[in-house]
């Protein structure tokens, strides 16, 4: 087959709650077209291989490697990225106890691990400090140690079951 | 890395996925979770001309239990497995490997057909598949046919599949009353592919060990059932002496190669190792 | 600093840094994000052998390519950029053999650059280089070290042999001191080859203007003035007309501060094609092509009293690098280090080190964080626990009789080093309370009747800190020592603070706030840092070595002093007051006695900068200051710590359990208690990484196995333990800010920690692991399980 010809597929999917039609290569995996048809810079590559995590986006509420997804498979389906999971709010107390712990060192792993984080608190909002490290054993951090990391999810998760005690 | 190009089709039926394969041959891949075909790509491993994208077929995903079977659709991916009610309840040996498989966001997407048909021999499912005496339903042209899982992994990733044929389902007869299993993973760091593993599962009558299956991961080029093992134990009184025994007579059904950091000699040493703690945690 | 006594400084404070929030919005500006006109992107053709003569490119089929640009082999380039030398005078007879930005003629390891692919998207670029046509007449690979250093083939004939550089350090004596010796116990250390991983790849985008022959590098680099200087020279442009900008770098941990042929040839296709090029690496090419370090064959001696006394060391080191020395700091460095540093924190008088630095045809290596001081602390640590073992003597006790002690300062090591003030006993003190050492003592002995092996690894270290000129200076390179602040008042009351040190992470810019906050007397809110662009900043050196609290953060110190003290003079041509009876506090100009208010900071700017026409005549208001920082006096700042760690091995697996590691380490003056405790718990896990999973496998033919995510192991969050840091404070007397470096501290002890616990571990079986990464095999060795 020629290499020339034109495989793009138009393809509508939602991009943090925005309906969005493309003309996407079928190769081009969901991070890259983020980042360069998008412009959507917050989501990183860091091996292309599905094993460093920083590539972690959400898809239909459910966290995948966007490294390892096809932009042309996301036809119908809602991606959340950092920013709308930034600018939406929904993981502002998330992002002040990483500020206020230092979760963060040269934050390239950031948004990833705060999907990771963010999904954790959602679907386990009880989780020991060794299932949060369970939890985000696949995003590869190698500036903090984890450990200020751990300690920001979970108190992001004590704040939350307090919150929870105090409304019952 | 950047993959190579390739045409993409989302199929609706599995009779245009077995046109479409008529149609490329050894050029067409299927792209369920492609977990691992991506990255394949994405390294440059292979260079396919077209994927054919078998996840809006309808059909091919649930979890059912009818006639003493447990049938899990090809497609189901293995977080789906991993939160099951019924295969927590069912079959306890798939919940408990699950959460060994890579990492949350893989499991979310990575399919148990997938993960089959891959044939990996480090992967959880063929080990967990094969302990449990599952048989696949495999779609072709011209209908169905079942591949008991004893049969299906051949060599290294190579199975029972023909070329222009589609897994849609795995068939898993529930365990007898009285049955346990354990499943017993090393790795390195949590979600590794493994070095060694084991899926064990027996019927436990009194202290006696009944039906025993110790099905190998990560030792050789297919998932093994270490049938010598499994016959010193076979109806016995568990015991540190048989469970020695049955960790010696392992060297005749395993035959580990060595990789970048384990010999031979270790991968057989871990896989003694880990038998033990199978069947100790059976019998706990 | 703060005279202001109701309001503490914020030196010392632990706050959260300003430029951490973009990064937590996903709108942290890292190299790869910039978009520019006519951007193309290149990919590099990688030789797939160790060792080979390049016979033929054909690049026909790669150039019909769509989107190709055009595709280019070493010899083109040569055109544009000139080869280099890495070397050294200060290291003598250091040696290494040209090295051009591609390769031209020969390929030196798997992984080096033999051509260039530019095209408009990096797809289509790796498409396009598929069809490259190369033919290859393969070379002997000399890949094991002792092959190497035997010479029985040489890589670089022109050299005559394959060896980089040598040492040979002694004090005198150390025969005799070896003969008295009561016991004297011997052991060979390996430490396997291995390699930062940088989440974000290696990062540059080039942009040339071919009218204004200018350069402008994006560089995703630790040292851009340094970057500058080597653009400037090798590609032939002025100085000036050359401008790097490091914007947000995803990591770099020393191995982004090197020059990379790759790089230097994206810089020299931008001249070429007069367009802007971008390089990024991928996961496959960093591991190839990253500086790899570590790789240490190193036996070593030791001779003691039966009362405890160490009387010498005898160090005999031998370290592979790859086919070239790495420019333009060096591949000798590391192997100097460990002579330098081996036994630092003990006051043996004696002590005679050996070094060979040989080529080899893997990949190249040079300064990864804590340089070797991971080696020098393990084989240091590991050798005293030994005889600690031989004598009987507690491990914490034989330190205690064995370390430099707190009131002996200023004092000289046996390898000559120059200490100004350590605490060594007070960090052990510390140490040992806060791990509760006899507790866990009763709990190993306790465990160990119920078959439960755990081990408690003590490692004392001395770090390398705020290197003066005579880490790289004196030997002649353009590496400055020095840095710069400048401090500008903005009209609204706003202090802009411009620094040469540059940010990876770790916080530099938020010290620099912290600092310039406290110097000016300003609110923290009000200061804006900028760094990382030779356009904007003073000249400096960047972050390496520890430098940046140290180094930068004493220029912004004696920066702000100065534009206080401008302020002030402003203040008092505009109240028409003494300026001693003033003082700036929280942005407003107030009596430096009773602290009221005068003039708010943002009316003295609009003054100065809008209305200097109501000042007097011969008044010139100067609010922009800069000064500059050298650390003098010392080669070094040496800092000191100790490291503890706590594993449970499980002796039938080989596997390991991290239960628990601390730190206490004494870096002087520390600005921000949570970075610097960040930094350290970040270096002890990299440490950690070497120690126990980390290994850049190499087949006999040369060929790197395992270069990818899923078979390189670097640590996860699930099989790391919490760590506990403390402190104590000894400030430098040679800067006003008395900070010392910490960034490379944990990594330093961390591994010689872990080897100490696994050996406490496995006692009972007398048995022992020498060689790291410790991997479950090598401890089924040592217990005779395999």
């Amino acid at each position: 087959m020629s290499a020339h010809m034109d495989r793009s597929i138009e393809t509508t999917l939602s991009v943090n709650g925005t309906p969005t039609t493309r003309r996407i290569e079928p190769r081009q995996h969901l991070i890259d077209f983020l980042r360069e048809d998008l412009g959507l810079t917050g989501s990183h590559t860091g091996c292309e291989h599905g094993v460093c995590g920083a590539c972690t986006v959400r898809v239909d509420g459910k966290i995948v490697r966007g490294c390892l997804t096809l932009a042309v498979q996301m036809a119908g389906k809602r991606v959340d990225t950092i920013e709308g999971l930034s600018d939406s709010g929904e993981i502002a107390e998330l992002q002040r106890a990483f500020h206020e712990r230092n979760a963060l060192q040269c934050g390239f792993c950031t948004p990833g691990m705060l999907m990771a984080a963010q999904d954790l608190i959602l679907r386990h909002p009880h989780a020991t400090r060794d299932e949060i490290r369970d939890h985000i054993s696949g995003n590869y951090c190698r500036c903090t140690g984890y450990q200020a990391i751990v300690d920001a999810i979970e108190t992001v998760l004590k704040a939350k079951a307090v919150a929870t005690d105090k409304r019952r | 890395m950047k993959a190579p190009p390739f045409a993409y089709r989302k199929a609706t039926t599995l009779a245009e996925v077995f046109e479409l394969l008529d149609t490329h041959g050894d050029g067409a891949r299927l792209l369920a979770g492609g977990q691992s075909l991506l990255a394949a790509l994405n390294l440059r491993l292979s260079s396919p001309q077209i994927l054919i994208d078998i996840t809006g077929i309808p059909g091919l995903t649930g979890i059912k239990v009818a006639n003493g079977t447990v049938t899990i659709g090809a497609l189901t991916t293995h977080a789906e497995i991993e939160r099951s009610p019924e295969i927590a309840h069912m079959l306890p040996l798939l919940a408990q490997a699950a959460p060994h498989i890579a990492h949350v966001a893989i499991r979310n997407v990575g399919t148990i057909g997938g993960s089959i048909a891959l044939a990996d021999p480090a992967a959880e499912w063929p080990a967990c598949c094969l302990a449990l005496g599952a048989e696949f339903v495999i779609a072709g042209k011209t209908g169905n046919r079942m591949v008991h899982a004893r049969d299906f992994f051949q060599a290294l990733y190579t199975t029972a599949l023909g070329p222009a044929e589609v897994l849609t389902a795995i068939e898993i007869p529930v365990p007898a009353a009285g049955s346990r299993s354990a499943f017993v993973e090393l790795t390195r760091r949590r979600g590794d592919y493994a070095i060694v593993g084991v899926a064990a599962t027996a019927r436990m009558d009194g202290d006696v060990l009944n039906g025993v299956q110790l099905a190998f991961l990560g030792t050789d080029q297919t998932p093994v059932l270490a049938k010598s093992a499994m016959a010193e134990i076979e109806g016995k009184n568990l015991s540190p002496v048989l469970i020695a025994a049955a960790s010696k007579a392992l060297a005749s059904d395993l035959d580990p190669g060595g990789d970048a950091y384990s010999t031979a000699a270790t991968k057989m040493h871990l896989a003694r190792v880990i038998a033990g703690r199978a069947l100790a945690a059976l019998a706990a | 600093m703060n005279a202001d006594k109701t309001k503490p400084g914020y030196i010392g404070q632990s706050m959260p840094r300003a430029n951490a929030k973009r990064l937590l919005q996903g709108r942290g500006v890292y190299t790869d994000d910039l978009r520019l006109p006519r951007l193309a992107h290149v990919v590099f053709f990688r030789s797939p052998h160790a060792h080979a003569r390049i016979v033929k490119l054909d690049f026909t089929h790669a150039r019909a390519m769509p989107g190709v640009i055009a595709v280019v082999d070493g010899k083109a380039v040569e055109q544009y950029c000139k080869p280099w030398v890495a070397v050294l005078a200060h290291l003598k007879g250091i040696k290494s053999a040209p090295q051009h930005a591609i390769a031209i003629d020969r390929a030196c390891w798997q992984g080096e650059a033999v051509a260039a692919v530019v095209a408009e998207s990096r797809a289509q670029a790796e498409d396009a280089a598929e069809l490259i046509e190369a033919d290859w007449e393969e070379l002997p690979a000399v890949v094991d070290m002792a092959e190497s250093l035997a010479g029985k083939y040489v890589i670089h004939p022109d050299l005559g042999d394959n060896v980089c550089f040598t040492r040979a350090l002694d004090t005198g004596e150390v025969d005799a001191a070896f003969a008295r010796a009561d016991v004297v116990v011997e052991e060979t250390y390996e430490f396997g080859r291995h390699t930062g991983v940088t989440l974000e790849g290696r990062a540059l985008l080039a942009d040339y203007n071919a009218a204004d022959n200018a350069l402008t590098v994006y560089h995703s680099t630790q040292a851009p003035h340094m970057m500058q200087d080597i653009f400037s020279r090798h590609l032939d442009l002025p100085e000036g007309n050359v401008r790097v900008i490091a914007k947000d770098v995803g990591g770099s941990y020393g191995i982004k501060v090197h020059v990379y042929p790759d790089e230097m040839a994206t810089a020299a296709l931008s001249v070429m094609l007069k367009r802007p090029v971008k390089f990024i690496a991928d996961r496959l090419e960093s591991f190839l092509t990253d500086i790899h370090a570590r790789e240490h064959k190193a036996k070593v001696r030791l001779a003691c009293t039966k009362a405890g006394d160490i009387l010498a060391f005898e160090l005999d080191d031998m370290t592979s690098i790859g086919p070239y020395s790495v420019y333009p700091r060096t591949s000798g460095i590391e192997g100097n280090q460990v002579v330098n540093l081996t036994g630092g924190p003990y006051k043996h008088q004696h002590y005679r080190a050996n070094l060979n630095v040989v080529f080899t045809n893997k990949n190249v290596t040079c300064q990864y964080r804590a340089v070797g001081h991971p080696i020098a602390v393990s084989i240091t640590e590991c050798i005293v626990d030994l005889a600690a073992e031989k004598l009987g003597i507690d491990p914490a006790d034989f330190r205690r009789l064995n370390l430099i002690a707190d009131d002996a300062y200023p004092y000289t090591s046996a390898a000559g080093m120059k200490f100004e003030k350590l605490s060594h006993h007070q960090a052990l003190d510390k140490l040992l309370a806060l791990m509760d050492y006899k507790k866990l003592r009763r709990e190993q002995a306790a465990l160990r009747k119920k078959s439960v092996y755990r081990g408690i690894g003590l490692a004392a270290m001395i770090e390398v800190t705020n290197p003066s000129p005579a880490f790289y200076g004196v030997g002649g390179a353009r590496i400055s020592a020095q840095d710069g602040a400048t401090l500008r008042l903005e009209p609204t009351g706003m202090v802009t603070c411009m620094v040469s040190v540059t940010e990876q992470g770790q916080g530099t810019e938020g010290i620099f706030a912290q600092i310039a906050a406290d110097a000016v007397g300003v609110s923290i809110d009000k200061v804006r840092v900028m760094t990382g662009d030779t356009g904007t900043t003073p000249y400096g050196g960047g972050t390496w070595a520890s430098r940046g609290a140290g180094i930068g953060g004493e220029a912004v110190l004696q920066s702000g002093k100065v534009l206080r003290a401008h302020i002030l003079e402003v203040a008092a041509a505009i109240l028409q007051q003494s300026g001693e009876m003033l003082d700036v506090r929280s942005d407003a100009i107030v009596d430096v006695r009773t602290g009221e208010v005068k003039l708010p900071l943002a009316e003295l700017g609009r003054i100065a900068y809008f209305r200097p026409d109501t000042l007097p005549l011969d008044f010139q208001a100067e609010l922009m200051v800069t000064r500059h920082y050298t650390p003098r006096g010392y080669g070094f700042a040496f800092t000191n710590g100790i490291q503890a760690s706590l594993v449970e091995v499980d002796v039938d697996t080989g596997f390991i359990k991290l239960l628990k590691h601390w730190c206490v380490e004494d870096c002087g003056t520390i600005i921000n208690p949570q970075l610097v405790d960040e930094q350290i718990r970040g270096g002890i896990v990299q440490g950690i990484g070497g120690a126990l999973l980390e290994h850049c496998i190499y087949s006999p033919e040369g060929q790197l196995i395992n270069g990818n995510m899923a078979e390189y192991l670097v640590p996860m969050a699930s099989e790391m333990p919490d760590m506990a840091i403390a402190h104590v404070v000894t400030p430098t007397k040679t800067s006003e800010l008395g900070a010392k470096g910490a960034g490379e501290a944990g990594t330093a002890g961390a591994p010689g920690a872990v080897m100490n616990a696994i050996n406490d571990a496995l006692r009972p079986f007398k048995a022992r692991v020498t060689a790291q990464p410790v991997t479950p095999e090598r401890i089924l060795r040592a217990l005779g399980r395999v």
